[in-house]
């Protein structure tokens, strides 16, 4: 179609406009040690989600953590003043590289991909890595696992390890309920660090962690290429709160201290450098399963949805009162809240009660939801068959079940596709969200390649050619179809 | 076939129908005319049941309606609409239907005649309609007036005793007018109970055997076509047939 191509040269124009824009206000990077002297304060990046220990608000509404301590203190050894900005913790690194903070300090682990991409000052943390598993499980080794469900956070050390491991990795963004999920058995284990282990797995009802580290690994100051010398500087403050204990003081207080903070720092990040990682087949290959989940999940929400919406629709236009009253009070409550809170509560909220599994819960939530959007559409569609149409099938005596089945639905549903097929359009956008419940689709394989490839232009723009190659025919669909509607009723007008 | 008993019809406070009592015969070809806004739809409109009425009775092709908006049980509504056809002024086509399936639909659907032997009766009321190559067209593709004769197939398809007819020519123009009224003269020819609410003089004067003059919600003259041409009685009967001598 001449308009379609003329739609997507305007977007190609617009993308590559956007990439020089961006282009030309490439920040000045470099010297940061001199412009945080000069501005009396050096700014680092954190997550204030992570929690207690690493940083949190207190009732009082004051920051605090030990992270808070640590960056207080080499702030203080470099003669300014430390002030925290809050980021979500995946994209701290990328935000660092980009120049809006000066370092990162957030349980960054050492590791040698970071290693290639950052600087990483000198450890202010040794930590372990921790398996959990249900309590009375059978496994005692990370190898006893393999081919079963391991849970994590995304962009760890333990990430990494578990891709070597032949596990199948379940991503998490919250360590709050990840370990809720290993008691209702959705995955078979938990890799994370012991510091998370600690607070929030280990006393967990139903799971046990088991005693070994499975690896050891440390906590580091994220610093820019560009600043080689504020990496000394920081080095330097941080050996020196080493040497007169303040350092140990700060983990005592947050109870952090342990035999590994004198045993021999393991030398994680000293590995051999990752080799440099390009997209290529590999990537392109699990962007193209990654579509195939996002277009699966959408088809079998919709085929949820319509149904659904179609009941709803009739309740709504012929269940009188009270069945009226209780369509119209779901497609509010489903309407009228984010479908982000509808996942959690589906997943999350329920699963102590009815532990459904990640994909079921995303099918089913997007079902429920879209459910509500298509009875209005069907309502409306209802609405605007002629009333002669009824009356008609009723002269010839089809009851009323008859004449919807037969006459009113039929019709209905072809005023409705154009619409239709735009919500399903819209359907498959709005599964990028269900990521949060753990499900990897198209968005989500995007963000996990971008860290990979510590780049996001690329697999962005690759993630939004698969969404555009699934919902462009489609859109061209809905426009196709509402042209035959038009010139259908005009001839029928006649 | 038809015995109309004190029949009312109120719209809130307004009155539509005031003591309508009338009986039509097997055969009789009633034509009904009078002021728009006289009551004539409604009248006819109760005949089915498409509207309940607020007293009186109505006995026609052997089934009983009472007063209320149930009037009947559902079975017996449904068995009397096959009894008592109705075609409509904007002729109500189904438009996702072709021609053949919109006269198949309520005989499958309803008296559950199998498929091809509703097909089958479907092309020989499109041929006696005069459209017997039309089978496989949409409503879209075909005229008023062919639109029209396919609504009379349809009401036929449930071989009805009585048709009911609501201005089935008002929104058509003089030539569609006359091949849908030679329709109605086939039926009339073949013994049809009709009764055709209608504004088409030749329908009331060649076609009728009776015409009632409704005004105000009752009927103010009952006759032969006739006597209410030559002697009219009411003013309303008057000045409509005024034209006509
Ligand atoms: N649903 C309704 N509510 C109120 N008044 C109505 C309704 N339907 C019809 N009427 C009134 O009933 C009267 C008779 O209408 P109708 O039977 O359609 O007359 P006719 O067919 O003779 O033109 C009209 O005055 C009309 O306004
Ligand atoms: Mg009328």
């Amino acid at each position: 179609m001449p308009t379609g191509r003329r739609a997507l040269l305007a977007l190609a124009l617009a993308l590559l406009g956007a990439v020089l824009v961006a282009g030309c206000h490439r920040r000045e990077l470099g010297g940061t040690l001199a412009k945080i002297q000069k501005r009396g304060e050096i700014t680092w990046g954190a997550d204030r989600q992570g929690g207690e220990p690493y940083l949190w608000l207190d009732d009082s509404g004051a920051l605090v953590g030990f992270e808070v301590d640590v960056m207080d203190a080499v702030a203080r050894r470099l003669g300014v003043k430390a002030r925290m900005t809050h980021y979500n913790w995946v994209n701290l690194v990328p935000l660092l590289k980009r120049g809006d903070f000066d370092v990162v300090c957030n349980g960054l682990e050492a590791t040698p991909d970071r290693a290639a991409s950052i600087l990483l000052s000198r450890p202010y943390f040794v930590y372990a890595e921790t398996l959990a598993v249900r309590t009375g499980a059978p496994y005692k080794t990370l190898a006893e696992l393999k081919g079963k469900k391991v849970a994590t956070l995304d962009q760890t050390y333990a990430l990494d390890l578990l891709k070597g491991a032949g596990v199948e990795i379940a991503l998490y963004e919250d360590n709050q309920v990840i370990y809720d999920d290993l008691a209702l058995g959705r995955v078979d284990a938990v890799l994370l660090d012991n510091v998370i282990a600690d607070r929030y797995g280990c006393n967990h009802a139903g799971v046990t962690c088991l005693p070994d580290d499975v690896a050891r690994g440390t906590y580091v100051i994220g610093i820019r290429k560009e600043d080689p010398e504020l990496k000394t500087a920081i080095d330097a403050a941080l050996a020196a709160m080493t040497a007169d204990g303040e350092l140990e003081r700060i983990l005592r207080k947050a109870r952090l201290w342990d035999h590994r903070q004198t045993e021999p720092v393991p030398d994680v990040a000293g590995g051999p450098p990752p080799p440099k990682r390009y997209f290529g087949v590999v990537q392109l290959r699990r962007f193209a399963a990654a579509a195939l989940v996002t277009l699966g999940l959408s088809v079998a929400a919709f085929l949820l949805a319509v149904p659904l919406g179609l009941v709803l629709a009739i309740g709504r236009v012929y269940g009188g009162r009270w069945l009226g009253a209780v369509a119209r009070v779901y497609i509010e409550l489903w309407r009228g809240t984010p479908v982000l809170l509808q996942l959690y509560l589906v997943y999350f909220g329920l699963g102590p009660y009815y532990a459904i599994g990640p994909v079921t819960a995303a099918i089913l939530t997007l079902g429920l939801n879209y459910a509500a959007y298509e009875a209005e559409v069907y309502r409306g569609a209802i609405l605007a068959i002629p009333r002669g149409q009824a009356e008609a099938a009723k002269a010839l005596g089809l009851s009323p079940v008859q004449s919807l089945r037969h006459v009113i639905v039929p019709q209905a549903l072809r005023l409705a596709l154009p619409p239709m097929t735009n919500d399903f359009v819209s359907l498959l956008k709005d599964s990028s969200l269900v990521s949060v419940i753990t499900v990897i689709e198209l968005t989500k394989q995007m963000t996990i390649s971008s860290a990979e490839l510590q780049g996001w232009l690329i697999p962005g723009l690759a993630c939004a050619g698969m969404y555009l190659a699934l919902s462009v025919p489609l859109s061209e669909l809905a426009r196709r179809l509402e042209r035959r509607l038009a010139r259908d009723q005009r001839a029928h007008a006649l | 076939m038809i015995n109309v008993r004190t029949l009312c019809k109120r719209h809130g406070a307004r009155t539509i129908l005031a003591d309508v009592t009338a009986t039509v015969a097997k055969g009789e070809i009633v034509a009904i005319v009078g002021p728009s806004g006289g009551g004539k739809s409604t009248l006819l409109r109760c005949l089915n049941h498409l509207e309940w009425f607020d007293a009186g009775l109505i006995e026609i092709a052997g089934f009983t309606l009472r007063p209320g908006p149930a009037g009947a049980d559902p079975t017996t509504l449904s068995r009397l609409r096959t009894k008592v056809g109705m075609v409509f002024q904007q002729w109500n086509l189904f438009p996702h239907l072709t021609a053949l399936a919109n006269i198949t639909l309520a005989p499958r659907v309803v008296r559950g005649v199998a498929a091809p032997v509703a097909a089958d009766e479907a092309r020989a009321l499109l041929a006696r309609v005069g459209l017997g190559d039309r089978a496989g067209a949409y409503p879209h593709e075909l005229s008023g007036g062919q639109q029209q004769r396919v609504a009379i197939a349809r009401a036929l398809a449930q071989a009805p005793e009585v048709l009911l007819f609501d201005e089935p020519t008002s929104a058509l123009d003089p030539e569609m007018t006359d091949e849908v009224v030679a329709v109605m003269r086939d039926l009339a020819a073949a013994g049809m109970t009709m009764l055709v609410v209608t504004h088409e003089m030749r329908v009331a004067t060649e076609l009728a055997t009776r015409v009632w003059v409704i005004d105000r919600g009752t009927i103010v003259e009952d006759g032969p076509p006739a006597t209410l041409v030559s002697a009219p009685q009411s003013q309303v009967a008057r000045d409509y047939f005024g034209r006509a001598r």
